[in-house]
């Protein structure tokens, strides 16, 4: 599957597309098949994401999950930080990103 | 230090408000990303892998309490509670918000700091030795010249629209801790046969995907024409410097390309006729600038004498404390690198006890240096006990400069939107493998550098032991190298062999680190030995 992403305007965040906006929770991020140019240009157009990607994604028991290591972390957060986690302190994500 | 006057104010207080109509209006959806991205770039704002990252100059490496205390401010306030310190000895904040930065940057002009210049294709942040001013070896003080170059090169025609990114190190000492053969233009004041000062000028450094040790282009440049020699220098790569590919653009590309005695003889052509038009800074703005710099009030006749019968205090000592030119007197250099943790950073209560030891024992200066730590250069020996009694409770008296665990790191994946792999994992795992203080010790110096990507902002080419991270088809992988040098005699590190895992690379450097034990001649340290067997035996070592 393929999910559309890149980071939002204000703060820079990671956030993912889920049909009808955006989310900082890959948990909730869509297939987005091949409407992701589309949604691209049109959302970068109206200045709600910047320099927004396709990434590959394979299904979880949780959501979507992103085959690289480097949208893994995207997801969750500095793997060197606990406490500045997306879930702070989540003992999952350790496992999640390798 | 150098203190700004009514101009330097205008330009900086003038720039906050120009990115304060910006960011307006990118917020306002009115430019687009790729609109804007010039615009932060040129404000130090870059865009990183989880929110926006803002890189603040430090230039030369010098920052009072005053600045300090804001930089803390800003780490509690507008982040989350902690700065990372970069090798161009910068400061940088992980978690800015976009609108928070045009007051961010406010805040900074009020105590004479920017973000101008730390990021896009300008003249980076110019760094220096940490040490001037201080060390007993220097010829002067090299500072007032960097902040020379500073005012000259800062949004001069001929310096900005560059076909990449420049940097400039500069010291006045035979040892070199500023690295200043890996830079694009690097800068050694020496005392000529005159008794005049004057500039060796190398060229053509620099580390990233295709590291180059720069090339001798002047022996002897007289001090005063190091303006319109700068000017040459830019003007022969903005003429042939490439610009149709981001990684043949810098300009050790143009040096290799049209070998350093073509690109000397350009530059000399280029320099003889700009030097006679009288572009140099007049003498009295150097004297000016200098004036700044000026010793501070050292006490006169203080004893040498230190109580070191406390044996952790006396290990910090030997470690981390240096020679100062000034009898009584001592440089502390303050390791950011504890065991475990993440090289570079400092939460705001451990920079406001920085800028606490500085306001009180060092003259109100620190220097944060290019290996990611920082100096108190102007400490009085008897001072020592009391600054490393504050630092041990603050979890920063770690003894281990230049052993294997105060490695330089670059940020790498956790953070780094361009990095392959993480870096500060694995840093973390070699520290904790060599926490034994004894074994560190007996290993002796051994500069190791990682770096997440082969941009090397973690100066792996430079390593006794490099480690490069890389992407494997998705996966983390990590390259070995061996042998480089930052220092006078600087040297490329070379691949030893296939990659590794990252517990597996912190094996190899294991294996690589006992084998140097097993070999070492007395006195050897580990590049000793490297540059004196070779390769093999380390390698037959790793590769078991």
């Amino acid at each position: 599957m393929k999910l559309l992403t890149g980071n939002n305007l204000t703060e820079g965040y990671v956030i993912w597309w889920t049909g009808d906006g955006w989310s900082r929770h890959v948990e909730e991020a869509i297939d987005v098949d091949d409407k992701a140019e589309q949604l691209a240009q049109t959302e970068a157009a109206a200045c709600r994401v910047n320099n927004p990607y396709v990434v590959e994604a394979e299904p979880g028991p949780n959501g979507p999950v992103p085959l690289h290591i480097k949208e893994r972390i995207r997801a969750t957060g500095p793997t060197v930080r606990p406490d500045l986690l997306l879930q702070p302190a989540d003992k999952s994500a350790g496992s999640y990103v390798i | 230090m150098y203190r700004y006057d009514q101009y330097d104010q205008a330009i900086v207080d003038a720039r906050v408000e120009e990115f304060r109509d910006q960011v307006a209006r990118r917020i306002a959806g009115e430019m687009t990303d790729d609109q804007f991205k010039p615009l932060r770039l040129k404000n130090g704002l870059y865009l990183q892998l989880h929110a926006y990252m803002l890189r603040v100059a430090i230039p030369y490496g010098t920052v009072n309490s005053r600045q300090l205390r804001v930089l803390a401010h800003i780490a509690r306030t507008y982040d989350r509670g902690y700065g990372h310190f970069t090798t161009r000895q910068n400061i940088q904040f992980n978690w800015i918000k976009l609108e928070d930065t045009p007051d961010i940057l406010a805040e900074l002009a009020k105590v004479e700091m920017h973000a101008i210049q730390t990021s896009g294709e300008s003249i980076r942040n110019i760094s220096a030795d940490q040490f001037a001013g201080a060390a007993a070896d220097e010829v002067c003080d090299p500072r007032p010249w960097a902040e020379l170059i500073r005012q000259f090169t800062t949004f001069h025609p001929e310096f900005s629209y560059l076909p990449r990114k420049f940097k400039i190190g500069l010291t006045a000492s035979d040892n070199d801790r500023a690295a200043i053969k890996l830079h694009d233009v690097g800068l050694q004041v020496l005392r000529g046969s005159d008794g005049e000062f004057g500039f060796r000028v190398y060229v053509g450094g620099g580390m990233g995907r295709t590291p180059f040790v720069a090339h001798l282009i002047r022996d002897y440049l007289p001090a005063a024409s190091i303006c319109s020699y700068l000017e040459a220098i830019l003007r022969v790569w903005n003429r042939n410097g490439r610009r149709d590919n981001i990684h043949k653009q810098r300009i050790k590309i143009l040096v290799h390309d049209l070998g350093a005695e073509e690109f000397t003889r350009q530059v000399e052509e280029e320099f003889a006729a700009i030097q006679p038009l009288g572009d140099d800074i007049p003498l009295a703005e150097y004297e000016r600038i200098a004036a700044y710099f000026v010793p501070p009030p050292f006490e006169q006749d203080l004893s040498d004498a230190l109580d070191l019968s406390d044996p952790r205090f006396a290990a910090w000592v030997e470690r981390n404390v240096h020679a100062h030119k000034q009898p009584g007197y001592a440089i502390t250099t303050i390791s950011l690198k504890p065991i475990g943790g993440i090289p570079g950073d400092v939460s705001a209560d451990q920079i406001d006890l920085l800028a606490d030891l500085a306001e009180q024992y060092s003259f109100d200066e620190l220097r944060p240096t290019h290996a990611q730590n920082v100096v108190l250069p102007h400490v009085r020996k008897a001072d020592l006990y009391a600054i490393w009694q504050q630092l041990e409770a603050a979890g920063l008296a770690t003894a281990n400069l230049d052993l294997i665990s105060e490695m330089i790191v670059c940020p790498g994946l956790d953070y780094c939107s361009l990095a392959n792999a993480r870096s500060i994992p694995v840093a973390q795992k070699i520290a904790e493998r060599f926490a034994d203080p004894a074994r560190q010790l007996d290993v002796g110096e051994l500069k190791l550098k990682i770096s997440g990507c082969i941009n090397a902002c973690g100066h792996h080419h430079v390593g006794h032991i490099g480690i490069l991270g890389v992407d494997r088809k998705g996966t983390e992988n990590f390259q070995l190298l061996l042998g480089g040098s930052g220092a006078e005699d600087a040297t490329l590190a070379k691949i030893v062999g296939p990659g590794f895992t990252e517990d597996g690379v912190v094996d190899a450097v294991e294996r690589a680190v006992e084998k140097y034990r097993e070999i070492r001649q007395p006195g050897e340290r580990f590049l000793d030995t490297y540059r004196r067997v070779g390769v093999e035996p380390f390698k037959e070592a790793i590769y078991v």
